[in-house]
């Protein structure tokens, strides 16, 4: 045979045997060199995790009354991995399920989707949690029922019934402050991969697949802390996840309670007060309009102007926050995001921004003080203000004449107002004045907090912002090329259907192409009486006016005021916390306390407080009716009382409701009837809503069984939802039979039966087991199934 | 070299056999024999530690597999005696008729009733009182016979092959594996064969640029398949799963990283016997098969898992001994053809159980528990020891 030959096979001998030196070669590398860190993951793999989840923190108002509290629940969900393994991919098995919860199978299916292009709904409806873990589809589950599919295992293969601790609402005093506590919702794949990527590695506050975590209001801002750390229980198992020994057991430790400066029954005042004038609204006829207001939304708010904290705080619409317990439905969900329903999800007094209409006056006068124009002096109140060409009428008043400043602001004299601000336009240089040019009205008005986020603790806050010189070339700044792009083009679609409004539309944005960082004399007007480009929240408002009320201080409006642990020992003390000096000087802010002491009896906030008991109880107020555009006005009624010293800021505001008076004064004067007890011509605060009538001093006392402790006869008989029939030994029977093949993974420890002392629930929760490698078990179809659960109870 | 048999006629019929049957079994390649033998023992043991944790306890006998792996290698040890003593010129006359068989078998695992299903892949006979054998093993075998045929045909004298005989070659080899990665979707098998031709055509002393034009082809054809997504899905997370073990979230990944911590687990000398938690706790998919080099490294570390690999070189020395040795080109083919078979396929399967090599479910040669593969393996020293025993005469 040819030399070639043999030298090719002499060459592929090489290769061959290289090829198997290769592998002894890694063999090497991965058993000799790198084998310590595949020994601990060989440690790890065998180990699988029982998390029992932490009891969450109640939330507590300002006398220990639960405004959030905990329950049990049979909640039945749903495995898709085993449904997607029925030869029809579980068709049939969901139309038994919905038959038997009496629900509708196309609905069940779309809970049961993916959230993503492919999903029928959005979230929450479509499932934004993990794909291995089973989803829940219906709550409050009748024994029975749950007992009827967990009998029938094979006609529900994935399906299971569980007791599940979920938050309870107990109402007391009808309360509802769903944009005060918020809701929960279950924890999405973005989060656990931020979470992951930051590498957070403490393990009490890292969040797991089955986690529920606080989607609003207190339950976002202070989720970490009403969590609590879970239990965890590691167990030795295979693959098949059978368990062969327990390693080591971490107890749970429950969420800290969240107290807040919130008082249950002046909540209730505050949302029924705001419920009725709303209501009695939609029933007046607006004289502008000649239709019925419209009164679409409102907020209410009412602070301690001595610390800041808030005391109560309402928006309308609002929604039962129990509806995202379990699983909120399409239906349930799609009303709380319908337009016609005014998008109740958001909170108008914390994120809703209103023009401030007349009860910015306050802060105009302030501005006025600081530009050295005299308090005490006269001004012009005539009916129609001229500025150049243009004509600014007295929207809600007629020409008074020469007047006092503080009769400008009793009667809400527009023209005096406008000439204080044409004088303070043409000063700083009129329409030529640089964008730095003072603009005393709007500096003053931003030192009492307007167009900034207050930092109330709670997430989603609006900023807002104050009208003004600089803020017109800011706008234009960064708006100028699409103007003037658009007025090159000259609107070509609108103007085929309607040529006219495409010549408007460009003449518009021509003027603002080439005109619009210029603060004209009419924005300057304008933004006196809080029109314009200005709009702030109900929230800022009071904020401001507490300032007014307090001398000065801008204080940070907070819910909080302690973190306390379940056996009742403090953690955390919240401290009132201010952030600023308003920019006044005492003689203003006196100045303006009695002024609008003056508004309330002698001027617009009359009407509202007609009979009250003005002489003992001074109230201080402002009204406002915003013009907006294509809408009725907006009502304000800013207030703070007693006038002479200062206590409560309230403010009260309706969207569409007409004038501030009318439809938001008899808000604040519920309020402050509640607050200080008044019946008839009598004041007296002990009878008031406030226990001991005034805001508590001293933390509420929890006891040591993690039961607080409210006074005798102000538990506002809570609502503590019917337990679903579910005595102890049925839940823990259906709950070991909803996992075979964990059969020694610890159950029928005997269920917590609903405590129902202090109007929360001593709280029996589930146990789930999370592989430690975050994966989903991979064991035989069957045993495939949900891992074991645990009802445990709370020592 | 060839023995004079003394012409006395003192001798009998009975005694030329029994001389026969002397020279037989001192002509033998004892090392080979003596280490596929080894593999096969070992393999049964390593078979036995994982099936006790899943598989066996199924079949309700902890030993089932451990005695089921020993019979069959038994099994194979006879199939390799028959194959060894196959007259060689027999061997190639019925070599077409082979290939043909094989092919119809091969074929035949679409026909409903005989064909099965197993794993996702339609590879499987069913042959009754044998459970079911795979035709794809046996096609190897065909293959290495009838491609050897061809390029040693009329070239025992000291000249090439030529063009003509190459294509050949590659034609033949190129329909059942053509049918073989459309309908069984078995890259693996693929993977040798095309590693059995490469060597072959290169040995048969062909011109070099086929060698070249070869290796170049399928460093292409693999480009342009996954460029072109031209494999399934599942064909890429097998291929590419080993790079990045965390890419690829379905089984393949999942597979080759219980595969490394197992492997990495057992240290110099391993957990020991049965006592592998990756093993025991079943963490390692297959492991009785494709996976069983983690119950090497495991549970006896990286001795016990080197043994496998020397073992393996032992076998592959002695073929390529057996090769170089061989009186003809046809004999030095086939050798060949069994060294580029086994070496490459026990190079896949422990690279896939080491992470360098993709997951494509390849057995390991004798250790692996399956009849086909063992028998086929056998049946390949068969051949090896026939070319020996041919050379001895």
């Amino acid at each position: 045979m040819s030399d070639r030959s043999t030298l090719r096979l002499m060459v592929f001998g090489v290769l061959v045997i290289s090829l198997l030196g290769t592998l002894l070669g890694r063999l090497f590398y991965l058993q000799l060199v790198t084998g310590d860190s595949y020994r601990q993951s060989a440690a790890d793999n065998g180990v699988r995790e029982i998390v029992t989840p932490a009891v969450r923190g109640l939330v507590l108002d300002q006398v220990g009354r639960p405004l959030v509290a905990n329950r049990t629940s049979l909640v039945v969900s749903v495995d898709r991995t085993v449904l997607e393994r029925q030869p029809d991919d579980g068709v049939a098995v969901l139309q038994r399920l919905a038959q038997a919860l009496g629900s509708d199978p196309t609905e069940l299916s779309y809970r049961l989707e993916l959230c993503g292009p492919r999903a029928h709904r959005k979230p929450p409806i479509c499932w934004n949690g993990s794909p291995y873990q089973p989803i829940p589809v219906a709550k409050d589950v009748p024994t029975v029922t749950a007992l009827k599919i967990m009998e029938r295992r094979t006609a529900f293969p994935g399906v299971q019934a569980e007791l599940e601790a979920v938050r309870e609402y107990p109402e007391p005093y009808g309360v509802n402050g769903a944009h005060l506590v918020g809701y929960l919702g279950p924890v999405n794949e973005e989060e656990l991969a931020v979470q992951k990527a930051a590498a957070s590695t403490d393990p009490a506050t890292k969040l797991r697949r089955n986690d529920l975590i606080g989607r609003a209001g207190a339950e976002r801002e202070y989720d970490a802390q009403l969590r609590g750390k879970p239990g965890v229980t590691r167990l030795a198992v295979d693959k098949a996840g059978r368990v062969t020994g327990t390693l080591g057991t971490v107890d749970s430790t429950p969420g800290s309670y969240l107290v807040t400066s919130l008082d249950a029954r002046l909540q209730s005042v505050t949302e029924k007060a705001l419920a009725d004038a709303i209501a009695t609204a939609r029933k007046a006829n607006d004289p502008t309009t000649g239709r019925n207001y419209v009164a679409d939304s409102g907020a209410a708010v009412v602070l301690d102007v001595r610390t800041g904290r808030v005391l109560s705080m309402a928006s309308y619409p609002t929604y039962d926050p129990s509806v995202w317990v379990g699983g909120i439905t399409a239906k349930e969900y799609n009303a709380l995001i319908s337009k016609e329903n005014g998008l109740p999800l958001t909170s108008r007094a914390v994120q809703g921004l209103f023009a401030p209409g007349s009860t910015f006056k306050a802060f105009s006068t302030v501005g006025a003080a600081n530009s050295g124009m005299g308090l005490n002096s006269s001004y012009q109140c005539p009916n129609v203000y001229r500025a150049g060409d243009r004509s600014f009428a007295n929207h809600e008043s007629r020409g008074y004449g020469t007047i006092s400043l503080s009769r400008a602001l009793e009667v809400s004299c527009n023209t005096v107002f406008y000439g204080i601000a044409d004088t303070m336009w043409k000063s700083a240089g009129g329409l030529n004045a640089k964008p730095t040019a003072a603009d005393p009205i709007a500096t003053a008005a931003k030192s009492f907090g307007l167009g900034s986020r207050t930092g109330i603790d709670l997430p989603g806050e609006s900023r807002g912002r104050v009208g003004s010189r600089a803020f017109k070339q800011a706008l234009w700044d960064e708006r100028h090329e699409a103007w003037c792009q658009a007025a090159a083009a000259g609107y070509p679609e609108l103007r085929k259907t309607d040529p006219t409004q495409a010549n408007l539309n460009t003449a518009l944005d021509r003027e603002n192409c080439t005109e619009g960082f210029r603060w004209r004399e009419g924005d300057a007007l304008n933004a006196a009486i809080g029109q314009g480009d200005t709009i702030i929240t109900p929230l800022q408002l009071a904020t401001g006016y507490a300032a007014i009320a307090n001398g000065g201080t801008r204080w940070q409006p907070m819910i909080a005021t302690a973190l306390v642990r379940s056996n009742g020992k403090v953690i955390k003390a919240f401290t009132p916390k201010a952030t600023g000096k308003v920019d006044a000087s005492p003689a203003t802010l006196a100045f303006l306390r009695k002024s609008l002491a003056g508004v309330t009896t002698d001027g617009t906030g009359r009407s509202p407080f007609k009979g009250f008991p003005l002489d003992r109880l001074p109230v201080a107020s402002k009204t406002g009716s915003a013009q907006v555009d294509g809408k009725q006005s907006t009502s304000w009624f800013a207030s703070f009382a007693p006038a002479n010293n200062p206590r409560y800021a309230v403010v009260a505001m309706v969207s569409e409701g007409g004038t501030g008076s009318g439809t938001s004064g008899p808000i604040v004067r519920k309020i402050y009837e509640a607050l200080f007890g008044v019946k008839g011509q009598s004041v007296n605060p002990a009878s008031g809503v406030l226990v001991g009538g005034q805001p508590a001093t001293t933390l509420p006392k929890v006891r040591s069984d993690g039961t607080p402790v409210v006074p005798a006869g102000q538990e506002g008989s809570p609502k503590i939802a019917a337990p679903p029939a579910a005595p102890a030994p049925t839940a823990a029977a259906v709950t070991s039979s909803a996992s075979p093949g964990s059969a020694s993974a610890g159950t029928g420890t005997g269920a917590g039966g609903p405590d129902s002392s202090g109007g929360f629930d001593g709280a029996a929760v589930v146990a789930t087991v999370s592989s430690r490698a975050g994966r989903p078990r991979r064991g035989p179809p069957g045993r495939r199934g949900h891992p074991p659960t645990t009802p445990a109870r709370r020592p | 070299m060839s023995y004079g048999y003394p012409t006395t006629y003192s001798r009998t019929r009975a005694d030329l056999r029994a001389d026969d049957r002397r020279s037989y079994l001192r002509e033998l390649d004892w090392v080979l024999l003596i280490a596929a033998i080894a593999l096969s023992v070992y393999g049964a043991i390593l078979v036995w530690s994982a099936s006790r944790g899943d598989q066996a306890p199924l079949m309700g006998d902890l030993q089932y597999f451990l005695k089921r792996h020993l019979l069959n290698a038994a099994i194979g040890i006879g199939l390799a005696f028959l194959v060894s003593r196959v007259d060689y010129r027999l061997m190639r006359a019925y070599t077409p008729v082979l290939y043909v068989v094989s092919f119809l078998l091969l074929l035949a695992t679409y026909l409903p009733g005989i064909g099965v299903k197993i794993a996702g892949a339609q590879a499987w006979l069913k042959v009754p009182g044998l459970g079911t054998v795979q035709p794809g093993e046996f096609m190897k075998i065909a293959l290495i016979l009838a491609i050897a045929m061809i390029l040693a045909e009329k070239r025992d004298a000291e000249s090439e092959p030529r063009d003509s005989d190459v294509l050949q070659a590659l034609a033949l080899a190129a329909v059942p594996m053509a049918y073989i990665l459309k309908y069984q979707n078995d890259t693996g098998t693929v993977l040798i064969v095309g590693t059995i031709i490469v060597a072959m055509v290169a040995v048969s002393g062909a011109r070099t640029r086929w060698v070249i034009g070869m290796l170049v082809g399928a460093v292409v054809a693999l480009l342009v398949a996954i460029q072109f997504h031209l494999l399934q899905d599942y064909q890429v997370g097998r291929l590419t799963s080993f790079v990045d073990p965390e890419a690829d979230p379905t089984d393949a990944s999942f597979n080759v990283r219980q595969a490394a911590i197992a492997i990495g687990n057992g240290g110099v000398f391993g957990r020991g016997l049965f006592q592998g938690s990756q093993t025991q706790g079943n963490f390692v998919p297959v492991n009785e098969s494709d996976f069983i080099m983690t119950v090497a490294g495991e549970e006896l570390g990286f001795i016990g898992a080197a043994l496998v690999i020397v073992l393996l070189g032992i076998v592959v020395w002695r073929g390529i001994r057996i090769a170089r040795r061989a009186d003809d080109m046809f004999g030095r083919l086939v050798a060949t053809g069994v060294v580029a078979w086994l070496s490459f396929q026990a190079f896949e399967n422990i690279g896939m159980n080491l992470g360098i090599m993709p997951v494509t479910g390849v057995p390991l040669p004798f250790v692996s528990y399956g009849g086909t593969s063992m028998f086929a393996t056998w049946i390949a020293i068969g051949l090896l020891q026939n070319v020996h025993l041919r050379h001895a005469e």
